[in-house]
């Protein structure tokens, strides 16, 4: 009898997986998005400078020591950092206020405003550059490191107010009443209370940021001063490459500070679901 | 009344949302110690009371009192009254124990204090050791004693339950009627209470105050709501009613008043009984009959017009008859004194 079930169940799985043909699909389709991203690790090894030739005639790790004592790959990468760092922070406080304020009270033209925050990641990025960038002109304020910022912080609040709001939209209100009912004003209610409840939303909203932040282009290109950021950097170094693997390089950097950030807010957020899901 | 035995006086309040009355020029005092209901169905105004007790809505209009002092602008956080809410409310991201605490360490006492009360309130609420779970862990009856801990642990002069118990099933929901009644006797708190059970209502409290679109209908213990209700409202809502209309009473010949008269009060009888003196009667037929086990429920349809029900106990020592069943003839019997005059011009 044992034997017959498991052939059974052993049919009905066979019966849900999928043809050889949608295997091979989708394997050609994940070689195609990530085959790419191999040889760009690869060639960050590769001796020769020249030129991409396959397979690399030798390998090496000299161009990682290489990329570090350049000057300009330290600027660039020292400046994404700190946009990336100050855009976010900007983004935590505005996004946590403008979530908080849309949750708590309904007022005249709520949902236009909700709209708002969330458009600049909706709108094409060179429409967000050219508008900020005419917008600064008009101002006078010259192209600066604060500009950049400005400019990533349009989006990076974005990703911060979605995050909080979803979470805010699960939790009780019942939870303020009740911490003020128990003797906590507003500003204990926020930090015992609200803040617990929204500190992995933010940790995720926060990295997100940072890691979108990061490898910007299209609204640092338009509100950039002389400054290149590390994105900036490299699609110069293209254009009129020295040193090539230096380039490829710089690229693992990127891979690897945009990566671990948003794998760690992806984490982070399936738990915090059912953590905020359970208190009622 | 001295005002000093007074905990809470609604003073003429009413509480306006929009246009919408949702309490209505309400005017009544709980008393020190009381174990206060507020009755009432969905959309009667007491959980908007509730709340304007809590502080956690203000009032449009009169003013609110608690032992004296006038709180009506007053935040919820400087009011001496804590709150068991519907739901629970327990801070998800903490342990049972740090909930307990949670009144204390906003007031910064000393942790081996606080630890010290928060074990004792656990042990009150007979849930002494559960302190490292997380609410998550618990059962929703163990929660709702967590609440009940902690809204308690601040030594609040007055405790106001929001239908506490309206999310346990029927065996705890009776089990936890009997155990807050009993903390209640043993702190010696006012309790407000609001539920739409009835049962509940009758069963624990003090008063009980009827709740109707946003006004008190009637105030009273449970035996003057039960055996005296003054309007059709609180007839039909505490427990089942009978309401015969004017034109009914005249034709059975009692009288030219409606009037309602509880289940309980009224006898089955065979046709032909005689009926005694100071006694009414009425002729129907028995249109369903609904077995409780305990007791047994009859619809009888009144040849004179409308419909009355009668409830037997099913003891041993009941009745002439053991049962009846439906399509029987039969006489209804009460007494003259045990009709309840309605006052005229109130609509359900």
């Amino acid at each position: 009898m044992p034997s017959e079930r498991r052939r059974h169940r052993g049919k009905s799985e066979g019966g849900t997986r999928p043809g050889l043909a949608l295997r091979l699909a989708a394997l050609g389709g994940i070689l195609f998005l990530h085959l790419p991203l191999l040889f760009i690790v690869l060639y960050a090894f590769s001796a020769e400078d020249k030129s991409f030739v396959f397979p690399p005639p030798a390998l090496t790790t000299r161009w990682f020591a290489v990329a570090l004592e350049r000057e300009d790959v330290r600027a660039a990468l020292l400046l994404s950092l700190q946009v990336a760092s100050v855009a976010t922070v900007l983004a935590l406080f505005l996004g946590t206020m403008a979530a908080a304020a849309v949750w708590r009270s309904s007022f005249f033209g709520r949902e236009a405003i909700s709209l708002l925050v969330i458009l600049p990641i909706a709108l094409p990025g060179i429409i967000t550059g050219i508008a900020l960038r005419s917008a600064l002109n008009l101002g006078g304020l010259p192209f600066s490191f604060w500009t950049i910022v400005i400019g990533h912080a349009t989006f990076c609040i974005v990703v911060v107010y979605n995050n909080a709001l979803a979470r805010l939209r699960r939790t009780s209100p019942s939870l303020i009443e009740a911490s003020m009912d128990l003797g906590a004003n507003g500003f204990q209610t926020f930090r015992h209370v609200i803040f617990p409840q929204l500190a992995t939303a933010l940790l995720a909203g926060g990295m997100l940021a940072f890691a979108l932040s990061f490898d910007e282009v299209i609204v640092t290109t338009f509100t950039a001063g002389q400054q290149a950021t590390l994105p900036i950097w490299m699609l110069n170094e293209l254009v009129r490459p020295r040193q090539r693997p230096v380039t490829n390089v710089v690229a693992v950097f990127v891979i690897a500070i945009t990566l671990v950030p948003i794998l760690l807010a992806f984490y982070l957020t399936r738990h915090g679901q059912d953590a905020a899901g359970s208190g009622r | 009344m001295d005002s000093s035995e007074v905990a809470v006086r609604f003073d003429g309040v009413s509480r306006l949302f929009g246009e919408v009355r949702a309490v209505d020029r309400v005017s009544f005092s709980v008393r020190d110690g009381e174990f206060f209901a507020m009755l009432g169905p969905s959309g009667s105004g007491k959980t908007t009371c509730l709340r304007l007790v809590a502080g956690f809505e203000h009032p449009t209009e009169g003013r609110i009192f608690l032992s004296g002092k006038d709180v009506s602008d007053v935040p919820p956080y400087e009011r001496n009254v804590n709150t068991v809410f519907q739901d629970y409310a327990l801070f998800p991201h903490m342990s049972v124990q740090e909930n307990v605490e949670y009144p204390l360490m906003i007031r910064k006492l000393p942790a081996a204090e606080r630890r010290r009360r928060a074990g004792e309130m656990l042990e009150l609420v007979r849930l002494p050791g559960f302190g490292a779970r997380k609410p998550a862990q618990l059962s929703g009856g163990q929660r709702q004693r967590v609440a009940l801990a902690r809204a308690l642990i601040g030594q609040p002069r007055v405790l106001l339950l929001d239908e506490p118990l309206g999310a346990l099933d029927l065996k705890l929901r009776e089990e936890m009627q009997v155990e807050l009644k009993a903390i209640q006797r043993q702190l010696g708190i006012t309790f407000i209470y609001v539920t739409h059970d009835q049962g509940e209502a009758l069963s624990m409290s003090d008063r009980v105050a009827v709740f109707n679109h946003g006004r008190v209908e009637q105030l009273g213990t449970p035996a003057e709501i039960y055996d005296h209700p003054r309007t059709a409202f609180v007839a039909g809502f505490v427990g089942i009613s009978n309401l015969l209309p004017a034109a009914v009473a005249e034709r059975i010949g009692a009288g030219s008043r409606s009037f309602s008269i509880r289940p309980e009060r009224i006898r089955l009888a065979t046709p032909a009984e005689p009926v005694a003196e100071g006694g009414c009667s009425a002729d129907g037929t028995i249109r369903s009959v609904l077995y409780y086990g305990a007791q047994t429920r009859y619809l009888v349809g009144l040849d004179a017009g409308g419909e009355l029900t009668v409830v037997t106990q099913n003891s041993d020592a009941g009745g002439p008859r053991a049962a009846w069943s439906a399509g029987e003839r039969v006489r209804l019997v009460w007494s003259r004194a045990s009709e309840r005059p309605i006052e005229e011009g109130v609509e359900t």
